[in-house]
């Protein structure tokens, strides 16, 4: 009896320990990302780091502006949700309330194949197809640019955005669009109008996560956007937060690595802002829906 | 049957804007639908057509020679393999035990809020940055260098989350009759849980594994800066872990950015894509088959 309870005990530590494991890594994390990023901003100055418009690390009199990294972030960021959330959300009606059973279950797994492809297949492909196109149709001089880092992410989002999406919309009351169809409206005029507002917290929260998505892609961005540290022009060359850090990553040494490290804190920032917008609309989504 | 009649002739009476507005939305749904789902097909139809012809027993079963220019991906198919494993094997025992902690032990739900609230954090971390703090503390903190335990602890992390969300559903589904039952018969917690509770839930940690192995197949960002991009072959899985390795996605890139290997490039593309398909659709199975049993 007793050795049955000394089993217990160990037993129930054990499983307190593995529960509080994620906690000690998110609570990690984060203290690496400020003991490790701060450094530099301290010693470059707030202002000149976050407002500052020319990064050149590796000159005799280095400067570390990463506006232009924020701004193209920002911009590449907001043309992938414009053009991936109209696409998206069109794209769960289609599978929520338009197509048959059989049909939606049968392209579902498509949009999940979509969400599996590993990014550097996303980045190749960006490469060889899309950047001689851009080149191409809109007589640039390299098409490695913001537009076609744009394209590649929206691509990317685009599996998140449908399947929340598609939750939300499911999760929509039979009887709201039954009194809407009965009160004479088209099937279509009760998707746009009772349909989709009624699913807005959960359509929102999949264009938020989404936004996460942008933000923190690297290696396939890396791949297409041309990687020169400029202001964003469409279509120009740029450089984002994340790969700002992986480009120099394997040769940086001394302020310009703690520079990088630093420019991973202001990404890890943007990204705890943007989870915590996402806690707060999916919570509030269940409330509605209770 | 009056509502139904009224609606028929509301329906007739529709009016012009309102036919367009109709006509004109259901084209976009349609359209979009078709987009998404050509851009698969041109995708995968795409990459098997550069990358399939690229491929063959002598690019699979060798390792990279530089000097006779040859390059053979065998070493880095078991670099992603020993991956997969090492990471496994310590999220695995991790993650069941926050899922069981979770909903069989904690009576707080404060506390339980405050896990998931860290575990959905977990997952919305971006690659890059376990990257960086991989590189600090398992490269450089832990002394393990750019080696394939550091990526593998690194992504330990990284796919928590995935494994503990799908153990916990399924303990969620498991009747709460079954823990009653075995409680009444006199079983103690922890014996119940290991008979009874954990062989139902077979079913969430096979496809959260599933899952778990798709994320780690598909990392390039978070294991370049923590595995490094070693070619050189390594059989025993031991010695490798302490070596720098890299995994075919992390190959893929580095051929492609550094070598300008572009066929090499896709013919890396196919396999991970094929290895994609069967990874989606082994965890469907899985989930069903499985099922079935508990």
């Amino acid at each position: 009896m007793k050795a049955r309870n000394i089993t217990e005990k160990i037993m129930h530590g054990i499983f307190i320990v593995c529960g509080m494991i994620s906690i000690v890594a998110v609570v990690g994390i984060s203290a690496y990302m400020i003991i490790s990023g701060l450094p530099a901003i301290k010693e470059i100055g707030l202002k000149e780091f976050l407002l500052g418009q020319v990064w050149k690390s590796t000159a005799s009199e280095p400067l570390f502006g990463i506006l232009p990294f924020i701004m193209s972030s920002f911009l590449a960021t907001f043309g992938a949700i414009l053009i991936g959330v109209p696409v998206g959300l069109l794209m769960s009606v289609f599978l929520s309330k338009i197509a048959s059973p059989k049909l939606a279950s049968a392209v579902r797994p498509a949009v999940e194949l979509l969400a599996g492809i590993p990014s550097v297949v996303y980045g190749l492909v960006g490469m060889i197809v899309l950047v001689p196109f851009v080149m191409d149709v809109f007589g640039v001089k390299s098409g490695s640019t913001l537009f076609t880092a744009i394209i590649v992410l929206a691509v990317m989002i685009l599996p998140s955005i449908v399947s929340v999406s598609e939750n939300a919309l499911n999760a929509v009351p039979k009887k709201y669009e039954e009194a809407s169809l009965a009160l004479g409206a088209t099937k279509v005029e009760t998707i746009f109008k009772v349909s989709i507002p009624s699913a807005k917290s959960g359509i929102t929260a999949g264009i938020v996560l989404g936004i996460g998505r942008a933000i923190g892609e690297a290696m396939a961005v890396m791949m297409v956007a041309g990687n020169v540290a400029n202001m964003p022009k469409l279509f120009g060359s740029v450089r984002l937060l994340t790969t700002a850090i992986s480009s120099e990553m394997s040769y940086a040494s001394g302020l310009q690595k703690q520079a990088l490290f630093s420019i991973g804190l202001v990404l890890f920032v943007f990204i705890m802002i943007i989870n915590v917008i996402l806690n707060t609309l999916l919570k509030g989504g269940n409330r509605n829906e209770n | 049957m009056k509502t139904e009649a009224s609606s028929n002739s509301l329906s007739r009476k529709i009016s012009a804007g309102r036919r367009t507005y109709d006509t004109v939305l259901k084209v976009l749904i349609y359209l979009s639908a078709a987009v998404t789902f050509l851009l698969l097909v041109g995708l995968i139809g795409y990459i098997f057509y550069r990358g399939l012809p690229n491929i063959s027993w002598e690019f699979l079963t060798t390792q990279r020679k530089v000097l006779e220019d040859k390059i053979g991906i065998l070493p880095n198919i078991l670099f992603t393999l020993y991956t997969i494993i090492t990471a496994l094997l310590v999220a695995l025992p991790i993650g069941i035990g926050a899922a069981i902690y979770l909903n069989e032990y904690a009576g707080n739900r404060k506390i339980v809020r405050f896990v998931e609230f860290s575990t959905e954090t977990l997952s919305a971390i971006p690659s890059i940055i376990y990257g960086l703090v991989g590189m600090l503390f398992f490269c450089q903190k832990l002394g393990l260098k750019s080696s394939v335990l550091a990526g593998s602890l690194t992504l330990v992390v990284m796919i928590l989350p995935s494994i503990i969300r799908t153990t916990q559903e399924s303990l969620k589904t498991t009747p709460q009759s079954y823990r009653d039952g075995a409680l009444a018969l006199g079983a103690t917690k922890w014996y119940s849980i290991r008979t009874i509770v954990l062989p139902c839930t077979i079913d969430g940690i096979v496809s959260g594994s599933i899952l778990a192995v798709g994320r780690i197949v598909g990392e390039s960002a978070a294991l370049l800066f923590t595995a490094g991009a070693g070619y050189v072959l390594v059989t025993n899985y031991i010695k490798a872990l302490s070596v720098s390795g890299g995994t075919l996605s992390v190959m893929l890139y580095v051929y492609v950015m550094e070598n300008g290997e572009f066929d090499v490039g896709f013919a890396i593309a196919s396999i991970l894509l094929i290895l994609v398909l069967v990874i989606n659709f082994s965890a469907k199975a899985a989930k069903r088959k499985l099922k079935k049993i508990g």
